[in-house]
């Protein structure tokens, strides 16, 4: 079985046409490729969501990571580059989704691409992905514990929920969430469950006992090997299915 | 989560980082995901020196038990400074 897959820091066209960093990840051989864009949470551009991309390309996915800092901290460390990021109030959502889509572009131009691209990101990149969805025509999402889709706005930051947005989610969506979190609570959760319900979305919904916050992260203590295995899992079928 | 919050202020004074001395103008203060701290979350300072860039930054990630602790011994160092110093 040939295995090969290549990684690589490259430049695509963001949002505003603004040349951005971003990682690419993808498999060598020329059979047709779902493609995923893989959202980084707010801790930053790191190796550890690089190793995620690095990951998808084993499974037979194209990836990307677009550096949704590298405006703010071009040529940074991930951690330099996300404090002044976060300093700033975090990523605009418009210029999110011009981002994405600037990932989704790359994924499709391939040239094994099979013209179909989901999303997947974790706690603030976890909404990122929601909001990809709702405003990008995309083939899956998956979103990994993503607060403020649901709930109240919190005064003095910029995030907002947007579940409103529900009604233009453009593809099935997989949310794998912890029963122990409380960003987002399980009545959050719930409360994207029914408007996924009330909109008649193609949507599957994982809640893990015993996991909270980051139960995928392997260098976190949040980290929980029980459900993130088998959140992998599922991802993998969901994309399977769908990309 | 990422709690989004930040206390940003004024500072001045300096700080040593990996490239040496900087001289600090202002700090943020929060508390969300640490980098390294071993811990869910942590109380952060990033003493910063903006001239410089995102680079420009000395970081501390401290627990939230030790980050009372240094606030309160900040406080009475101050406090018990002898007349004339502070």
């Amino acid at each position: 079985m040939y295995d090969a897959l290549f990684a690589e820091s490259i430049t695509i066209t963001g949002h505003g046409g603004d040349s951005i960093e971003a990682y690419s990840a993808r498999p060598l051989d020329s059979a047709p490729r779902g493609g995923v864009v893989v959202i980084h949470h707010m801790p930053g551009y790191d190796i550890q969501t690089k190793e995620i991309a690095r990951n998808f390309a084993a499974h037979g996915y194209n990836a990307v990571v677009p550096n949704l800092y590298h405006r703010e901290a071009p040529g940074a460390s991930p951690d330099d580059a996300a404090a002044t990021a976060r300093a700033q109030g975090g990523v605009p959502d418009d210029r999110l989704v011009g981002d994405v889509a600037g990932g989704v572009a790359y994924l499709k131009s391939l040239t094994n691409s099979d013209g179909k691209v989901g999303t997947i990101g974790y706690c603030s990149g976890g909404r990122q992905s929601f909001l990809a969805a709702v405003s990008l025509q995309l083939d899956a999402a998956v979103d990994c514990y993503g607060a403020f889709v649901t709930g109240e706005a919190r005064e003095g930051t910029t995030m907002v929920p947007i579940v409103d947005k529900t009604p233009t989610l453009s593809c099935p969506l997989l949310g794998l969430f912890g029963a122990d979190d409380q960003y987002p609570s399980p009545a959050q959760v719930d409360e994207l469950e029914e408007a996924l319900k009330a909109n008649g979305k193609t949507y599957e919904f994982h809640r893990y006992e015993g996991a909270g916050h980051a139960f995928f992260a392997t260098n976190r203590p949040s980290y929980r090997p029980e459900a993130a295995n088998d959140g992998w899992e599922k991802i993998f079928a969901f994309y399977g299915k769908y990309l | 989560m990422c709690t989004y919050l930040t206390e940003k202020i004024e500072l001045s004074g300096s700080a040593k980082g990996a490239a040496g001395w900087i001289k600090v103008t202002d700090g943020s203060v929060y508390l969300d995901h640490p980098v390294h701290a071993p811990f869910g979350h942590s109380l952060n300072i990033d003493f910063l020196a903006p001239e410089l860039g995102p680079s420009g930054r000395v970081a501390v990630e401290l627990s939230q038990e030790s980050a009372r602790a240094l606030a309160k011994a900040i406080e009475a160092v101050l406090e018990s400074a002898p007349p004339g110093l502070v």
